[in-house]
C-alpha cells in the first residue's frame, strides 16, 4: 500500500464479450489500488488512472485474435487516453488488441508449436526505465505463467531494430524459456512514448502466494508508483 | 448489384508459417511427394453491394496488413 | 415411404415398445410424435436398462442440496455456498470426430452446471483410448480429443484442473471421453428444472437451431435426401465456446436478477427432452410453437426442430411480466432470447407449427411411462478379454521393471497433455496438475475444495465388485492426500451391451461395489451418467466406472503436495497394505490373464488410513502425501522422487512386492522424523537415487527421463 498523501490508484479493466481474465486482473489491481470493470459498449473510462486490457478470447478470437475487440466502443476512449499519455497495460489477448489497434508495434502470430501452451516461465526484465517495470531492476527474473495459442511476437526487421534501439522491449523470455518462438525472445514491448505496454505472460496470475509466484505484483506496483508520482503535490487528481 | 466475392488471405512471404510447414511435412507421409512452398491462410466469402469498397474492408478489418497478404476474387456470374 | 412398422424400428423402438405407445395414446403416433417418443424412449435418454439398478446407489447425506435427477448434483460447502458437479460421457461422438466430440462434451457438461445456477469453476476429464504405441488411430483420437477439450475449456475461461488418461486395446473401437464440471453458487441462486406456473412463458436462449444430430430420425423426412444433401444433416456438432460464454454470463445475470422461474439446458434430444423433463418435474403441460424457434436455415420440419441437438441453447420459464427484462439482459450479452411457448396445467406436451397441432402427447408417456427393463445378469462363462501381448521378457531386474513401468503410456508424465489446458483462470487454483493427487480450489470463505476423477477398466474386468469399489476408494484417497474430506461423488458408468447377461452382471456387480464403498466412506452419489453399448465385434469394453469426487478442506495453505522436498525427511507407509499382482500394470506388461479376484478390502482399515492422512496433511505434520495406486509402492516412491528431484533410501516390509497393487488403501508420506515418529517409517529422503533395499537402485534422473518421454514421444 502506498503511504503518505498519495491517493489510491484507480485501474479500469475492460470486459469484452469473451474476456476470461478480467476478474483476475481486477483482483490483482486491487492489491495495489482500486479497480473497476469497464464495459466494452460504454464510452466511459470512469476517470481511471490506468487501463488494463485483459486476457481471454474476446469475440472468440474470430477473424484474428483481438481484431474485432479493437473496434469496440470503449476503445475510442482508450485510444484517446493513450494518445494523451495515460497508462495502458495489455495482457495476452489485451496485447493482441493493442497491436491490432496500432497502439503497439508488431503483431502476435501462432505459436511455432501450433498448440495452446500453459507454462510457468522465467522472464528477464530488460529495462526498469518504464512505468511498468520501474519497481524492478534490469536482469531481474520474474516467474510468471503464459497461456496462449497465438503469442509469437513479430515485427518486420526495420521495426524490430527500432524497437530494440529505443529500449521498447521491457521483458524477454529467459534463455530456454521462450514458449512460442517470439522474435528476440520478446515477451512484452511498450510504445515509443512508453505509456502503453503489452505482454503475453499473465502477471495477474502471479500475485498470490496461495496460487503461485508473486513476481507479477511488481508490474502493478510499478504502475501505482508511476501514477502516484504523476499526481500534483498535495492535490487530488481532478 | 450484389456481387459474390471471396477474399483469400495468406501469411506474408518471409514470415514463419508453422501451419504451412506442418502440412508440407505431413503430405509425404501419405504418399504425396513433390509438394513445396505450402502456406495456410483463410478464406472470407461475402455478398457485397459495392465491391469497390472491398480493398478498404480488407485493410481495415478483414486482414492485418502487417502480417498478411490478400487477394480479392469477384464472382463473374452471381 | 416406409410403413409405420418399419419406421418405428428404424428409429430404434422395439415392436413391444411401439405397441405400448399405441396403447397409451389410444392411436398411432404422428410423425413428429414418433420422432419425439423414439428419442425419449431411447436408452440414452430413458436409462431403460440402468434406472432400476441405479436406485441402489446411496444418494443422501447431510451436505446434499440437490441429488440425482436435476441437471447437476449440489453439495453445501459452507458460507452459504453450494458446489454443483456432474460427469458425463461423450464417447460415441468423440469416436466420430474427436476434436468436436470432446469439445461439445465439455460444452454440454458446462451447461448442466450453469443450468442449476452455478458458475463453472473447473473441468476435469477422463479419457481412454486404444494402445497408442500400436494404433495410429488412437494417437489421432488422443491428440484431437485433447485439442478439443483445451479449445472449449480455455476459450470459455474455465480452468481444466485435473484428469486421467489410460490406454488399453479394449478401447480401440470404443474410446471413452468423460467430462466433469464443478460450479459454485450462493444457495439463493440455485434453481431447479421444474417448469411451474400455468401462464408463464417458455423462452429459448442462445444459438440458432439447425439440423445437428438428427441422425436416425431422418427416416421421417418427408423429402428424400438426394445426393449432395448429406451436408444438410451434419453428423458432427460444432461447439462454439464463445457463444456459450455469452450464454453462461447471461444466464447467471438472469438468475442473480431473479428473472427466471426455472432453467434447463438442451442436450440429447434437444427441445423434446428439455421441455418434457421440465413439464414432468413440474407436473404441468407445455405448448411449444415450432414456427417461433429461430432457425439456422429455412425449411426445417417440426420433427427436426424438436429433436435438433444444436449446441449452446437453454430453455427457461419466465413470468409474462418479466419477459421484456429477460430479453433486455440477453441483448446486452448478445444472446438470442425468443418466447416459443407457454406453461399450462394440461399435463400434455403440445407442439404447434404455423397454427397446426403436430404433436399432442401426455407428458407421462414421454417420461414416466417409458418401460424400464430388468437386467438378466449372469457371470461370463468364457474369457471375455484376451490378455495383452507381453512387453517384458521376464528377465528384467526390478530396476528395469520400474523404468519400464514409469515409461509406459499409462504411467508416464501427462505434461504434454495438461500443458494444453489453462489451469489457473479464475484465480482459485491452489494445486495444479502434477502438484498433488487432487486439484485444490480456493473458496471465498477461506476454505478450499478438492476434486479428483478416477476410473479403472482392467481391474474392474478382473473383479467388477471390488474393482468398482476400489475406484471410489482411490478417488477418496486422492482427496485425503490434499487433506480433504469427501462431500459427494458423481459417476459415469461406461459398459458394453446390457442385454448380454455377462455385461449385465458386470454392471450389477460394479454398482454394488460402488454402493458398498460409498456406504463405508459415507459419501453420497449426487448424480451421474451411464454410457452403454460400448461394444466392438470382438466384445465389450472393459467395464469402466469413472468416479468424480469433491471434498472440502479447511486451510488451502496446508493443501498437500506429493513431492519429496527435504533431504533427511523420513518416509512412512500409512495404511494396511496387502496388494497383489492381479490386474496390475506389471501384470499387463507381462501379458497376464485379465482375471482373478482383487485383494480383500478392509473397510475399517481404509477409513482409518484416509482419516490418518487427512489429519497429517491438515495439521501440517507432513511435507508430502501420495496414494499408492498403479505400479504399486515402487512407482509411488519414484513419482515422489521425480516430482521433488530428490532420491530416497527405503526398505520395504518383509515380503511386500514393490509392484503389486491395491489402490485406495495405502499412502506414502514424508516429513521430519519427529513428526512421523508414530508411523511405519520405511526410509529417508536424500541423495540422487531411489534405492529400495534388496530390490533396486535407480538414478532419479533416469526415472525422470523415462517418465517424461513415455507419453510425450507419441504426441
Amino acid at each position: 500500500m502506498l503511504g503518505g498523501v498519495s491517493p489510491t490508484v484507480k485501474f479500469g479493466v475492460i470486459r469484452f464479450p469473451g474476456s476470461c481474465d478480467e476478474v483476475d486482473a481486477q483482483l490483482a489491481c486491487e492489491r495495489v489500488g482500486e479497480a473497476v470493470i469497464l464495459w466494452h459498449g460504454d464510452h466511459d473510462l470512469q476517470g481511471v488512472d490506468a487501463v488494463v486490457v485483459p486476457g481471454g478470447f474476446s469475440y472468440g478470437d474470430y477473424l484474428r485474435a483481438g481484431a474485432i475487440a479493437r473496434f469496440a466502443p470503449v476503445m475510442v476512449e482508450v485510444t484517446e487516453f493513450a494518445r494523451a499519455g495515460g497508462l495502458v497495460l495489455g495482457i495476452c489477448n489485451g496485447f493482441q488488441v493493442l497491436c491490432e489497434a496500432g497502439l503497439l508495434p508488431g503483431a502476435l502470430l501462432p505459436n511455432t508449436t501450433l498448440r495452446f501452451i500453459f507454462r510457468q516461465v522465467s522472464l528477464e526484465v530488460a529495462t526498469s526505465g518504464s512505468p511498468f517495470t520501474r519497481a524492478c531492476a534490469p536482469g531481474d527474473r520474474l516467474s510468471i505463467p503464459v497461456k496462449h495459442t497465438t503469442g509469437r511476437f513479430y515485427a518486420p526487421d526495420q521495426e524490430l531494430a527500432r524497437i530494440e534501439a529505443q529500449d521498447q522491449v521491457l521483458l524477454r523470455y529467459a534463455p530456454g524459456h521462450n514458449p512460442n518462438g517470439s522474435l528476440a525472445d520478446i515477451a512484452g514491448v511498450c510504445n515509443e512514448a512508453r505509456n502503453v505496454f503489452g505482454l503475453m505472460p499473465h502477471p495477474e496470475h502471479a500475485v498470490d502466494p496461495l496460487t503461485g509466484s508473486v513476481d507479477g505484483l511488481a508490474i502493478f506496483e510499478s504502475i501505482a508508483a508511476h501514477v502516484a508520482d504523476s499526481v500534483p503535490a498535495g492535490g487530488v487528481p481532478g | 448489384m450484389t456481387v459474390r466475392a471471396r477474399v483469400l488471405v495468406k501469411p506474408k512471404a518471409g514470415i514463419l508459417d508453422p501451419q504451412g510447414q506442418a502440412v508440407e511435412r505431413a503430405l509425404p507421409a501419405l504418399g504425396f511427394t513433390g509438394v513445396h512452398n505450402v502456406h495456410v491462410g483463410r478464406l472470407i466469402e461475402l455478398d457485397v453491394e459495392d465491391p469497390a469498397r472491398l480493398p478498404e474492408m480488407c485493410e481495415r478489418l478483414l486482414t492485418n496488413p502487417l502480417i498478411e497478404d490478400y487477394e480479392i476474387v469477384e464472382d463473374a456470374d452471381s | 415411404m416406409a410403413t409405420s412398422t418399419q419406421r418405428h424400428r428404424a428409429l430404434g423402438l422395439t415392436d413391444a415398445e411401439y405397441g405400448l405407445i399405441v396403447d397409451l395414446l389410444g392411436r398411432d403416433p404422428g410423425d413428429t410424435e414418433l420422432a419425439m417418443l423414439s428419442l425419449m424412449w431411447s436408452e440414452h435418454c430413458a436409462y431403460k436398462h440402468s434406472k432400476k439398478l441405479l436406485r441402489r446407489l446411496p444418494t443422501e447425506g447431510p451436505a446434499v442440496l440437490m441429488g440425482p435427477g436435476e441437471n447437476a448434483g449440489v453439495v453445501d460447502v459452507g458460507g452459504g455456498l453450494g458446489v454443483a458437479f456432474k460427469v458425463e460421457s461423450h464417447n460415441h461422438p468423440s469416436a466420430v470426430e474427436p476434436f468436436q466430440g470432446a469439445a461439445t462434451g465439455v460444452g454440454g457438461i458446462l451447461r448442466d452446471v450453469f443450468a442449476v445456477g452455478a458458475r463453472p469453476i473447473a473441468v476435469l476429464d477422463s479419457l481412454r483410448f486404444g494402445e497408442i504405441s500400436e494404433s495410429e488411430r488412437s494417437r489421432y483420437l488422443l491428440e484431437h480429443a485433447v485439442g478439443g477439450i483445451g479449445h472449449y475449456g480455455n476459450s470459455i475461461g474455465v480452468p481444466t484442473v485435473g484428469g486421467e488418461i489410460y490406454f488399453e486395446s479394449s478401447y480401440e473401437q470404443n474410446c471413452l471421453v468423460n467430462a466433469m464440471c464443478l460450479g459454485l453458487a450462493p444457495h439463493e441462486r440455485l434453481i431447479r428444472a421444474a417448469a411451474a406456473g400455468p401462464g408463464n412463458v417458455l423462452v429459448l436462449l442462445g444459438a440458432l437451431t439447425g439440423r445437428d444430430g438428427i441422425g436416425g430420425a431422418s427416416v421421417l423426412a418427408s423429402a428424400e435426401l438426394g445426393e449432395g444433401d448429406e451436408a444438410k444433416r451434419p453428423s458432427v456438432q460444432i461447439g462454439d465456446p464463445f457463444a456459450e460464454k455469452k450464454l453462461l454470463e447471461c444466464c447467471l445475470e438472469l438468475l442473480d436478477s431473479e428473472l427466471l422461474v426455472s432453467l434447463q439446458d438442451l442436450g440429447a434430444a434437444g427441445l423434446t427432452s428439455s421441455s418434457a423433463e421440465m413439464a414432468s418435474k413440474g407436473g404441468v403441460g407445455l405448448d411449444i410453437d415450432c414456427s417461433a424457434v429461430p432457425l439456422r436455415e429455412a425449411g426445417l420440419e417440426p420433427f427436426e426442430i424438436m429433436v435438433s441437438e444444436s449446441q449452446e441453447r437453454m430453455l427457461c420459464v419466465v413470468a409474462p411480466e418479466r419477459v421484456e427484462e429477460v430479453i433486455a439482459v440477453c441483448e446486452r450479452w448478445e444472446t438470442r432470447a425468443t418466447p416459443i411457448g407457454a406453461v399450462n396445467d394440461s399435463g400434455r406436451l403440445r407442439v404447434l407449427s404455423d397454427g397446426d397441432v403436430v404433436a399432442d402427447l401426455p407428458v407421462g408417456v414421454l417420461v414416466d411411462d417409458c418401460p424400464l427393463y430388468d437386467l438378466a445378469p449372469a457371470p461370463p462363462q468364457t474369457r471375455l478379454y484376451a490378455p495383452p501381448p507381453a512387453a517384458l521378457t521376464g528377465e528384467e531386474s526390478p530396476g528395469e521393471i520400474l523404468v519400464a513401468l514409469l515409461g509406459s503410456a499409462n504411467l508416464a508424465s501427462r505434461r504434454p497433455v495438461f500443458e494444453q489446458y489453462d489451469p489457473v483462470v479464475q484465480s482459485r487454483t491452489v494445486r495444479r496438475p502434477d502438484d498433488a493427487d487432487a486439484a485444490v480450489l480456493a473458496l471465498p470463505t477461506g476454505e478450499a475444495l478438492a476434486v479428483a476423477i478416477d476410473g479403472n477398466g482392467r481391474r474392474v474386468a478382473c473383479d467388477p465388485r471390488r474393482g468398482a469399489a476400489e475406484v471410489v476408494y482411490e478417488c477418496a484417497a486422492n482427496l485425503a492426500c490434499v487433506g480433504a474430506t469427501p462431500l459427494g461423488l458423481t459417476n459415469c458408468l461406461n459398459f458394453g451391451n446390457p442385454e448380454k447377461p455377462h455385461v449385465a452382471w458386470q454392471l450389477v456387480e460394479a454398482v454394488d461395489g460402488i454402493t458398498e464403498a460409498c456406504r463405508a466412506l459415507d459419501v453420497p452419489v449426487v448424480g451421474g451418467n451411464v454410457s452403454l453399448y460400448n461394444e466392438a465385434p470382438s466384445g465389450p469394453i472393459f467395464p469402466t466406472p469413472v468416479i468424480g469426487m469433491v471434498g472440502r478442506l479447511a486451510d488451502p495453505a496446508r493443501a498437500g503436495r506429493l513431492a519429496f522436498t527435504q533431504e533427511g525427511d523420513a518416509i512412512a507407509l500409512v495404511g494396511e497394505f496387502a496388494p497383489s499382482a492381479v490386474g496390475s500394470e506389471l501384470a499387463k506388461l507381462r501379458g497376464e490373464e485379465i482375471a482373478g479376484p482383487l485383494p480383500l478390502i478392509d473397510e475399517r482399515a481404509v477409513q482409518e488410513a484416509h482419516e490418518t492422512v487427512r489429519q497429517l496433511v491438515g495439521s501440517g505434520s507432513v511435507r508430502s502425501a501420495h496414494d499408492i495406486a498403479e505400479g504399486g509402492i515402487a512407482v509411488a516412491l519414484a513419482e515422489c522422487c521425480v516430482a521433488g528431484g530428490l532420491g530416497a533410501t527405503v526398505a520395504l516390509p518383509e515380503g511386500l512386492d514393490p509392484f503389486a497393487e491395491a489402490p485406495g488403501r495405502a499412502f506414502i508420506v514424508s516429513g521430519s522424523p519427529e513428526a512421523l515418529a508414530g508411523l511405519q517409517v520405511i526410509g529417508r529422503v536424500g541423495g540422487d537415487e531411489l534405492e529400495v533395499a534388496g530390490q533396486l537402485e535407480v538414478a532419479v534422473s533416469e526415472l525422470h527421463e523415462a517418465r517424461e518421454r513415455g507419453l510425450a514421444k507419441f504426441l
